[in-house]
C-alpha cells in the first residue's frame, strides 16, 4: 500500500505537523513501510482471540482520592515563553 | 407541514471528588489561576496519568442508579485535540468500552405520562482548562485548574421530541446525580454543563434529519429557548428550500439565537485510540456489591414512597423529593410529629417561600426541623390556630425561641398566643358581641345566612385570634339559633 501526498499532508495536518514539500516523497515511504507491517499482521487468523486493550495483560492500579500536591505556580510558570497575572498567555485562540 | 423535533443530550457532570482524574491537584472551584495545575495536568514530558479510585465508585453507582450494565473491563482512548486549554493535545476519555453501558431514565410529560429516555452511555474524561480571550493585548490567556477535572459525559438516545421533555430529562438527571452525591448540580459554576443535538424532520419520516450541535448552555431556561430557537431555524431552512448544516451551534441568551461556531476543517476527526499510558480498569462483582449497598434511595423510589407511607398528593411528593435534603427535612419533622400531612403543607407552602424570599437552601434554614416539629405538634394538639401558628413561624424565622423543640413553645408563652379553648370566656365574648350588634342579629335570624361570618369575624377580633375558630363556630350558631 502506498500513501498520495495528499494523504500524507492529511495526516500531516491532523497531527498538526508542518512539513516541507520536498520531504513528502520520504515520508509517504516511510509510512507506508509501516502499512507494510500493519498488513502482515492483519493476515494473521486471531478468530476466537479476545482483542487487547494493551499490550500489558494487566489491569489498572487505582490511587485514593487525596489532595497530594501544592501550588507550584511560580515554579512551573518560570519556563512559559509568556505570563500575566497567573495566566499563561498563547496566540490568540478563536472559537 | 408539520414537522417533528428529535434531540438528544450530552451531560457533563463534574464530579464531586477532592482531587483530579489522573492527578492530586484539588479540584476545588475558583481558586487563584493555575495555582491548581500541577506538571501531570500541565502534560510535562515524562509525566504518567494515575486513577482515581473514588472516580470509578462515582460513575458505576451512576451505573447502578440506570439500570445500566457497569463495563467489567472498560478502557480509556485518547481523542485528538489540540487546543491550549488540555495541554496533553488529546483529551483521555472513554470510546469504545465506556464505564456505563446502556441505561435509561423515566420523565414525566406534562400530560402526566410517563416517558422512557434512553441512556446510550455513560464515561470517564478529562474536563479542560479555561481560555479568557480579554484585556492580553490580542493574546488568549490560559488557567489550567480545571484541567484534568474528572467528568462524566452522559450520553442519551435521540428520544425527545420537544424542549420541554429535554429540560424534563435534565432535570430528572441533575437531581439523580445530586441524590447519589456524585455532583454539586452547580450549574452557573460549571459543574453541571449541557450539549444538546437538535434536528428536525417532516412527521411520519423515519430518517432523521441533520442535526446541529448546541454547545454549553448552563440553565434549564436557556436549554429550554436554545432547542425551541434552533427548531425554529431548522425548520426556517427547510421551507425556504435550503439544507441544515451539520455543525456545532453557540447559544447567545443576550440575542436569544444561535450562531455557527467557525467550523474548524475536520475537527470531528478525533483518531481515538486506547490511551497506551493507562491499562484498563477492572469492575469486580465484589467492588460493584459494596457500591451497590451504598446506594441511597432513589429519586423515584422515593416519590413513590410518600404518596403511599404519607398519603401525600403527587404535587406534593414532587416538590418534597425535588432534592435529598428537601425530603430529609420533611420526612425528619412528619415521623417526629407524626403529622405528614400538615408538615408537607408548612415545609411546601410557608418554609419554601420564606426559603424563596430570603434564596436560601433548606440546609441554610433558621428554623430547622426540630423547631418546625414542636410549631406542627402545637397546632396538632390546637395549642395554636394555623394562622397563629404563621406568626409564631415568623418570630422562629427571625431567631426568637430557641434552635430546638421547644422553640415553638418559648415564642408561644412569651407572646400570649395560646389558643383560649376555654368554653366560658368564649361565651362570654358571643354574649358580648350579640348583645352589641342586634341589627345583625336580626338580619341572621331572619333568614341572611351571610352574615354569620361576621360573628365570627368578631370575636376573633375580640380573642385576637386566640380563640379556637371551631369551637367559636360552633357556639355561636347554637347561641344565633337558640
Amino acid at each position: 500500500m502506498s500513501l498520495s501526498p495528499e494523504e500524507v499532508k492529511q495526516i500531516a495536518f491532523l497531527a498538526r505537523l508542518s512539513i516541507q514539500e520536498q520531504n513528502i516523497e520520504q515520508y509517504s515511504q516511510d509510512l507506508s513501510s509501516i502499512f507494510g507491517l500493519v498488513e502482515q499482521m492483519n493476515a494473521q487468523d486471531v478468530e476466537n482471540i479476545e482483542p487487547m486493550a494493551h499490550p500489558q495483560d494487566a489491569m489498572q492500579r487505582l490511587r485514593d482520592d487525596v489532595v497530594t500536591e501544592t501550588n507550584q505556580r511560580e515554579k512551573l510558570m518560570s519556563n512559559a515563553p509568556l505570563t500575566e497575572a497567573g495566566l499563561f498567555l498563547v496566540p490568540k485562540v478563536l472559537d | 407541514m408539520e414537522w417533528e423535533t428529535v434531540i438528544g443530550l450530552e451531560i457533563h457532570a463534574q464530579l464531586s471528588t477532592k482531587s483530579k482524574l489522573f492527578s492530586g491537584s484539588s479540584t476545588e472551584y475558583g481558586q487563584e489561576p493555575n495555582t491548581q495545575a500541577n506538571i501531570v495536568d500541565l502534560a510535562m514530558p515524562g509525566v504518567l496519568p494515575v486513577l482515581n479510585t473514588e472516580v470509578v465508585r462515582m460513575a458505576a453507582m451512576f451505573g447502578l442508579a440506570i439500570d445500566a450494565p457497569i463495563g467489567k473491563a472498560n478502557v480509556f482512548a485518547r481523542k485528538n485535540y489540540f487546543y491550549p486549554d488540555l495541554p496533553q493535545g488529546y483529551q483521555i476519555s472513554q470510546f469504545d468500552k465506556p464505564i456505563v453501558e446502556l441505561g435509561h431514565m423515566d420523565i414525566t410529560l406534562e400530560n402526566g405520562k410517563t416517558k422512557r429516555v434512553g441512556i446510550t452511555r455513560a464515561h470517564l474524561e478529562q474536563d479542560a482548562g479555561k481560555s479568557l480571550h480579554e484585556d492580553f493585548a490580542g493574546m488568549t490567556g490560559i488557567d489550567l485548574n480545571r484541567s484534568g477535572t474528572p467528568l462524566l459525559e452522559i450520553v442519551s438516545e435521540p428520544d425527545m421530541s420537544s424542549a420541554k421533555e429535554a429540560v424534563a430529562y435534565m432535570k430528572k438527571i441533575h437531581e439523580l446525580v445530586q441524590y447519589l452525591g456524585i455532583n454539586d448540580g452547580n450549574l452557573a459554576e460549571g459543574s453541571f454543563r449541557c450539549d444538546a443535538n437538535v434536528s428536525v424532520r417532516p412527521k411520519g419520516q423515519k430518517e432523521l434529519g441533520t442535526r446541529a450541535e448546541l454547545k454549553n448552555i448552563n440553565s434549564f431556561k436557556f436549554v429550554e429557548r436554545a432547542i425551541n430557537i434552533e427548531i425554529e431555524r431548522q425548520i426556517d431552512i427547510i421551507e425556504d428550500g435550503g439544507a441544515v448544516v451539520q455543525e456545532t451551534r453557540l447559544y447567545d441568551p443576550d440575542k436569544n439565537e444561535t450562531r455557527s461556531m467557525r467550523s474548524k476543517e475536520e475537527a470531528n476527526d478525533y483518531r481515538y485510540f486506547p490511551c497506551p499510558d493507562l491499562l484498563p480498569i477492572e469492575i469486580t462483582d465484589e467492588f460493584l456489591a459494596a457500591v451497590k449497598a451504598t446506594l441511597p434511595e432513589l429519586p423515584t423510589a422515593k416519590f413513590e414512597r410518600f404518596m403511599s407511607e404519607y398519603d401525600l398528593s403527587d404535587y406534593d411528593a414532587g416538590v418534597l423529593t425535588s432534592t435529598r435534603a428537601t425530603a430529609d427535612y420533611f420526612e425528619t419533622v412528619a415521623k417526629a410529629c407524626g403529622e405528614p400531612k400538615l408538615t408537607a403543607n408548612w415545609v411546601t407552602g410557608e418554609l419554601s417561600s420564606h426559603l424563596n424570599n430570603d434564596a436560601l437552601e433548606i440546609t441554610e434554614s433558621p428554623v430547622n426541623a426540630e423547631m418546625l416539629t414542636g410549631l406542627i405538634k402545637r397546632i396538632a394538639d390546637k395549642t395554636i390556630s394555623g394562622k397563629i401558628a404563621k406568626e409564631v413561624f415568623q418570630a422562629l424565622w427571625a431567631g426568637e425561641g430557641s434552635n430546638d423543640e421547644s422553640a415553638a413553645d418559648k415564642v408561644i408563652e412569651s407572646k400570649g398566643l395560646k389558643q383560649i379553648t376555654d368554653t366560658g370566656a368564649i361565651e362570654a365574648m358571643i354574649d358580648e358581641i350579640i348583645a352589641n350588634n342586634a341589627g345583625q342579629v336580626e338580619q341572621y335570624r331572619s333568614g341572611k345566612e351571610k352574615v354569620f361570618g361576621f360573628f365570627v369575624g368578631q370575636v376573633m377580633k375580640a380573642s385576637q385570634g386566640k380563640a379556637n375558630p371551631a369551637q367559636v363556630n360552633e357556639m355561636l350558631k347554637k347561641k344565633l339559633n337558640s
